[in-house]
């Protein structure tokens, strides 16, 4: 039921990589380190300021793929991965999309589980890309039923 | 070890034990991250969903694990993080973070990461590509 929504995208959204949100961020993963929030930490390291953690990306706006309706329930996170081609820094804004890179189904021990994978994308304002990351959300057959009514 | 660049491939960054995991710390992560899914604040909606309680958010586990490299902000960065998520985490879970070198090119560092719980079952593991200037 997802293998149409390949290939789709989001438009972009404009996201502002804020300063107590990536404190609060690194709090709650137990990671309260100087360089993320303190200003001074950030002026004098390579940087001349604050960074974000690596997974902090997940708090980012990416639009809506049209047509595409998750549950906020049920499904299960399988894999996740980020790649980098620099920190995040504090501050600055990013560009962000999402596009449906692959479904497939798969017998596993609750059934059929579909697998979708999804593609988000963090750029700057020249279009350049700071970073992007790939979840693959699992999706049982009972949730599907309850999706395709 | 005090640098990222002195660690040779077989050794391992200082292992973290985290507290143990409270309803509190999950709820943070929660407002902290916007994923309000919840199986794992809620323990109603935990058994709704199957689970003998609420469950830690995967990407909690994997915020979590990253903080082995922070200090090292001025050596390099996470170029590539990957994790797959293999066992779910629980209440009162105790976890400890690992991470070792597996191969070491020029200033590429390939380490294999995991997160394990207070039974030695492997909950989250993967792989950090981790870039020195």
């Amino acid at each position: 039921m997802f293998k149409d929504q390949i290939g789709k995208k989001s438009a972009k959204v404009k996201n502002i990589v804020e300063r107590g949100v990536v404190k609060k961020f690194a709090e709650a993963i137990g990671d309260l380190h100087p360089i993320y929030y303190d200003e001074e930490v950030g002026e004098k390291s390579r940087y001349k300021k604050n960074i974000a953690p690596p997974t902090f990306p997940r708090v980012f706006d990416y639009g809506f793929i049209e047509g595409l309706h998750l549950p906020n329930k049920g499904l299960i996170h399988g894999e996740q991965s980020f790649h980098y081609n620099r920190p995040l820094f504090v501050g600055e804004e990013i560009y962000c999309y999402t596009t449906i890179k692959n479904y497939f189904e798969k017998k596993g021990s609750f059934g059929e589980m579909g697998f979708l994978v999804i593609e988000n994308i963090g750029e700057d304002a020249a279009g350049k890309v700071i970073f992007s990351s790939t979840s693959t959300v699992i999706i049982s057959e009972a949730v599907r039923k309850v999706l395709a009514k | 070890m005090s640098r990222l660049a002195e660690l040779q491939v077989g050794q391992s960054l200082n292992e973290v034990s985290l507290a143990p995991v409270s309803r509190i710390a999950l709820i943070k992560y929660a407002g902290a991250s916007g994923d309000f899914n919840p199986i794992h604040t809620i323990d109603d909606e935990a058994a709704k969903a199957g689970l003998p309680g609420i469950i830690a958010h995967g990407m909690w586990t994997m915020g979590n694990l990253a903080k082995l490299f922070t200090e090292y902000y001025e050596e390099g960065f996470v170029k590539d993080y990957s994790i797959r998520f293999k066992n779910m985490v629980f209440l009162n879970d105790v976890i400890t973070l690992k991470a070792e070198l597996k191969e070491k090119q020029d200033k590429t560092l390939k380490f294999s990461v995991k997160a394990v719980n207070q039974h030695g079952k492997v909950t989250i593991a993967g792989n950090v590509v981790y870039q020195l200037y």
